[in-house]
């Protein structure tokens, strides 16, 4: 049986405990309503760069199609993204990427396929480094994303495709669902993949114009739509986390007051026996005389 | 005027107008250009400059930097890099 000043000092601690994960809970509320809005914010942008692509896919075919958008033709070498966050407590937010990205990655290895890693985010880096050490070519911090920190990932991710080193660009993340669930995700980048009908407009019989040509939009467009798709899977990632980290947070600090209560009766329960004990021993010693 | 252009000017970090205007006038890489209501299909790249929405008797001015305007039967869409409105 611990002693009262034992006791004592382990409610505290519990306490200063419970301090520190209702602040990093009422953090994690207050930056995930902002990353939520950016969230949403995003996603106008990145869905008519969806459906405009969409349209000018429907319309270039053959040889002259840039080669972001169909592929290289061979399905060997395969750069897997992965997306975390820089930070832990959150429950099993980066867990379940992380679990989701190396499923993958060992299925492909098992086929025998080349595969590169990309990470993104520290908790990516420290949990796939010692498996796979030797695969990851590129590692960037998560930050606070915007299209300055999506840009150089993006850039990664062309440059390697256009020396030839990749053939097949697939990106995980954790879909942003709602505040109680995330989904981690893979999307295929390279070759892009298009929507299948609903996006295309009808034209009404009209013919599209295009100023350049429609090869030079897409070269544009095509690397700039990486770049957002980059910086959406790193939106969507960082509202879930917060929303992961606050669910978290929160579980701990109930944990922490339910502690704290059993401590306390127990506490409470071994003072009172010891005063009884020394009562008992004060009033035998009376009657002794 | 025969009908209203539907517009939106959407910028990767949020979208920044959407709604029915007379007219609209963007910088395509290739000559500035100018869309009313029901103008025929087209697509360019856009090079920094302003985009000019005219509704009502009302201006409206956005600085964008880049990026792509898509002419549908259904509107106007400028998926800009960047945008901001200009205080008028």
């Amino acid at each position: 049986m611990a002693s009262l000043k034992e006791m004592r000092n382990r409610i505290g601690s519990v306490k200063a405990t419970q301090k520190i994960t209702k602040a990093m809970q009422m953090v994690a509320a207050a930056k995930l309503r902002r990353s939520q809005d950016a969230a949403q914010n995003a996603r106008p942008y990145a869905e008519r760069m969806a459906s405009v692509i969409a349209n000018l896919a429907a319309g270039v075919s053959g040889d002259g199609a840039p080669k972001l958008l169909v592929g290289t033709g061979r399905n060997d070498r395969h750069l897997v993204v992965v997306t975390s966050s820089d930070r832990g407590m959150a429950g099993g937010f980066n867990t379940s990427i992380i679990r989701a990205a190396r499923e993958k990655i060992n299925e492909l290895i098992g086929q025998g396929k080349d595969v590169k890693i990309l990470v993104v985010g520290k908790k990516a880096r420290d949990q796939l480094k010692r498996q796979y050490g030797d695969n990851i070519v590129a590692f960037f911090e998560a930050g606070n994303p915007s299209m300055a920190g999506a840009q150089p990932v993006a850039d990664k991710i062309t440059e390697l495709f256009e020396a030839g080193e990749i053939d097949v660009v697939t990106l995980a993340f954790s879909r942003f669902k709602s505040v109680v669930t995330q989904t981690p995700t893979l999307t295929q980048l390279i070759p892009a993949q298009v929507q299948d009908g609903g996006a295309t407009i009808d034209l009404k019989g009209a013919a599209y114009e295009y100023e350049p040509g429609e090869e030079e939009i897409l070269e544009t467009l095509l690397p700039r739509n990486l770049t957002v798709q980059v910086l959406s899977a790193m939106l969507e990632n960082q509202a879930g986390f917060y929303a992961a980290q606050m669910t978290a947070m929160d579980n701990a600090t109930r944990n922490a007051g339910d502690m704290i209560a059993s401590m306390t009766l127990q506490y409470n329960r071994s003072r009172q026996a010891q005063i009884t004990k020394e009562l008992i021993e004060i009033i035998s010693g009376a009657e002794a005389l | 005027m025969a009908g209203k252009l539907h517009f939106s000017l959407v910028s990767p970090e949020r979208e920044l107008f959407s709604g029915d205007v007379d007219q609209v006038d963007a910088p395509g890489t290739e000559g500035d250009f100018g869309v009313l209501a029901n103008h025929a299909p087209f697509m360019t790249t856009l090079k920094v400059g302003q985009v000019k929405v005219y509704s009502g008797g009302a201006v409206k001015v956005f600085a964008i930097e880049g990026g792509f305007a898509d002419v549908t039967p259904e509107g106007l869409t400028i998926l800009a890099e960047q945008a901001a409105e200009v205080a008028a």
